[in-house]
């Protein structure tokens, strides 16, 4: 045991002197290892950056919160089995939260009606088109895990009167009013009047799509009255324990059965959607992404590998006669393949180490530049990127090594 | 291993006494060994059956022409090659029969090669050149390098330590040569040709040096085809066409 630790010292001493001796045909070797590990540590970087986006829309769906609306989120075939649904209306939510609160240790908490359009928002000269306004009961606050930069979301009195008040998005309040606090100043929604009770935090988008700090919140019963007397909505239903979203599933389904009066044996005419179902939607494309891209990368790496490979075989050559010396000195089989696996590891372990030091550099550069540009950093990758320099070390190593270990000592002392 | 405490003066009386056995217990024993290698279609017999005894304490030389078999007999000598047919023992042990692995730890363990072309590895120092062996004897860096660091005195060397190869005369590098090959206290000392490379002057301080190894109770084997060399060993084996023509004790 203390013998191979010996050997394992030595063997880097020796690998290290090589490397010194041979510094240009090191580096050049080195080279195509350093680009290998920058190429899959930045691919890296930016399948973690795509992924951590992902995660961060769907959290801004709620994880907690099922969505009853008329059409499924994904594709459909049968799309005329669900043109024909009926509408969902607002008074649905009342219906349930009515069979919630009637039903002993139910799984849901509250339902809450969302009735949405876009709308152009005005304060003096400022004006911000296409905000996405929604009408919601005071229960909203109980959905929505949102800060609030400033202020407060509308309360059960103003939400029952439909008082013209209205909680705005970080960026709709910021292109409103740049310099100075919007909160308790007038607005003009689509030329209604409302005062600005709150502003949300910074919250992000979802997907690149959808901004969820341009939105404006209503009462429902203000948006019903300035913007649209149909009452259509969808339904977002708080579940108590997300732990368990299919019984809660079924469990807001019997009640949206109930609250429709539809028959048994008659299919829902409604679609229970949760972030779940974007997620099964999104992991395969994220994960065709992150294999397509490591796999193009890796192949610079495969390049980086074969050319550790080559300069292993060349050094064997080279030094065919210290072989033979080793072994007449008593070096083992296990000896010799150890010493020229570890300079292959070297030179890997050196180019990753630089590789990782470029990435890093290029990274922060990109994230100084566009910091909404999808890349994301971690210390695990730099674990990952250094594993991978051991291994291809070891598996580009590893022929050459072995025909090094078998040598016959009388062959190779005889070599010139 | 020798007691922390012991000076220089013990610990080399100690070294001795560890491989210390009597003159006369035979050390290699070879008997009606063969060698054949395929050369092609062609079989080349380097060895028809030689026989051979080598005691301790011995100062042997091998000599023959190119193609005699010398070569091989000596890679054989030295565990480098094992036999076609026929018995080795080394100190008792069957070597003919040891996997690549076992005969690493004989040469480590039983044998000094001392190199024509002195084989020294060149981008190391004397003294990481002279511990090479005992690295693969898995011993700890304290009694690696107070081992090489005497071995290199030994040779006349102490001032050389820290010197690499290109920095060394032609006698000096078979000097730290000879120090490898003794670090390990090693039952022969197999050297070949150990004064090709070497002038003549240079070349008798070499012999000299192995002389006095010798005195000190070492086993020598020499190989090579100079008579003036083969002049300073005890006994003289010639060897022609794979078959020892005579084994003859001198003065």
């Amino acid at each position: 045991m203390k013998r191979l630790l010996y050997e394992f010292t030595e063997s880097f001493r020796i690998a290290w002197t090589q490397i010194r001796a041979n510094k240009m045909r090191s580096l050049l070797t080195a080279l195509g290892v350093i680009i290998g590990i920058v190429a899959v540590t930045l691919m890296g970087t930016a399948i973690r950056g795509i992924d951590t986006g992902f995660q961060n829309s769907l959290a801004l769906l709620g994880d907690d919160v099922l969505y009853i609306q008329k059409w499924p989120w994904g594709p459909v075939e049968d799309w005329w089995n669900y043109a024909n649904r009926p509408v969902i209306k607002t008074r649905n939510a009342d219906e349930i939260n009515r069979i919630i609160g009637n039903t002993p240790n139910s799984l849901l908490e509250v339902a809450v009606p969302v009735s949405g359009r876009g709308s152009t928002i005005k304060v003096g000269d400022a004006r911000v088109s296409n905000v996405y306004t929604i009408g919601t009961s005071a229960d909203y606050a109980k959905l929505s895990a949102a800060d609030y930069r400033e202020g407060r979301l509308f309360n059960d009195s103003e939400s029952t009167a439909g008082t013209a008040v209205c909680v705005l998005g970080c960026d709709v309040a910021d292109a409103l009013s740049p310099t100075r606090s919007i909160i308790d100043q007038t607005v003009y929604i689509d030329g209604h009047p409302f005062r600005v009770v709150g502003v949300f935090a910074k919250q992000g988008e979802f997907l690149g799509l959808f901004s969820f700090d341009n939105q404006a919140v209503l009462p429902l019963a203000a948006f019903s009255k300035y913007f649209s007397t149909k009452q259509n909505a969808e339904l977002r239903v708080k579940v108590r324990d997300k732990t368990r979203m299919t019984e809660a599933k079924e469990e807001l389904a019997g009640a949206m059965r109930r609250a429709r009066g539809q028959l048994p044996g008659e299919r829902d005419n409604f679609s229970i959607n949760e972030q779940e179902a974007i997620r099964a939607q999104l992991d395969p494309i994220k994960k065709g992404i992150a294999f397509a891209g490591l796999f193009i990368t890796g192949l610079s790496l495969f390049v980086g590998a074969i050319g550790i490979m080559n300069i292993t075989f060349v050094s064997v050559k080279e030094r065919t006669k210290e072989i033979g010396t080793r072994k007449a000195l008593g070096a083992r089989r296990l000896s010799i393949l150890l010493q020229f696996l570890i300079e292959a590891v070297s030179i890997c372990l050196i180019g990753g180490v630089v590789g990782m030091i470029v990435a890093y550099s290029l990274f922060a550069v990109v994230r100084s530049g566009a910091p909404n540009f999808p890349v994301e950093f971690s210390p695990d990758l730099v674990v990952v990127s250094m594993m991978v320099s051991i291994v291809t070390g070891i598996v580009s190593g590893f022929a050459p090594a072995w025909g090094a270990s078998r040598l016959d000592p009388v062959v190779a002392l005889r070599y010139e | 291993m020798t007691a922390p405490s012991a000076s220089p003066g013990q610990a080399e009386r100690a070294a001795i006494s560890r491989n210390y056995r009597p003159p006369g217990a035979v050390v290699i024993e070879i008997e009606n060994v063969t060698k054949l290698y395929k050369m092609g279609e062609e079989i080349v017999h380097a060895l028809r059956g030689v026989s051979l005894n080598v005691s301790r304490n011995e100062y042997l030389a091998i000599m023959g022409p190119s193609g005699s078999g010398k070569s091989t007999l000596m890679n054989m000598l030295g565990c480098l090659d094992t036999p076609t047919s026929g018995k080795y023992h080394f100190s008792g042990k069957n070597v003919s029969t040891m996997t690549d692995d076992e005969l690493a730890d004989i040469r480590n363990r039983e044998i000094g090669f001392v190199f024509q072309t002195f084989n020294l590895l060149p981008r190391s120092t004397s003294l990481a050149n002279v511990e090479l062996p005992l690295i693969y004897a898995g011993l700890s860096p304290g009694i690696r390098r107070e081992r090489a660091e005497q071995a290199l005195r030994d040779v006349g060397l102490g001032e050389r330590m820290m010197h690499k190869p290109n920095e060394l005369s032609g006698g000096q590098r078979q000097r730290v040569a000879i120090a490898r090959a003794l670090v390990n206290r090693p039952s022969i000392i197999l050297a070949d040709e150990p004064t090709g490379n070497l002038d003549s002057r240079t070349g008798e301080e070499i012999m000299q040096l192995l002389e006095d190894l010798y005195e000190q109770g070492n086993t020598i084997i020499v190989v090579t085809h100079e008579e003036d060399i083969a002049r300073h060993a005890r006994r003289v084996v010639r060897l022609r066409d794979g078959l020892i023509e005579s084994d003859a004790r001198q003065a």
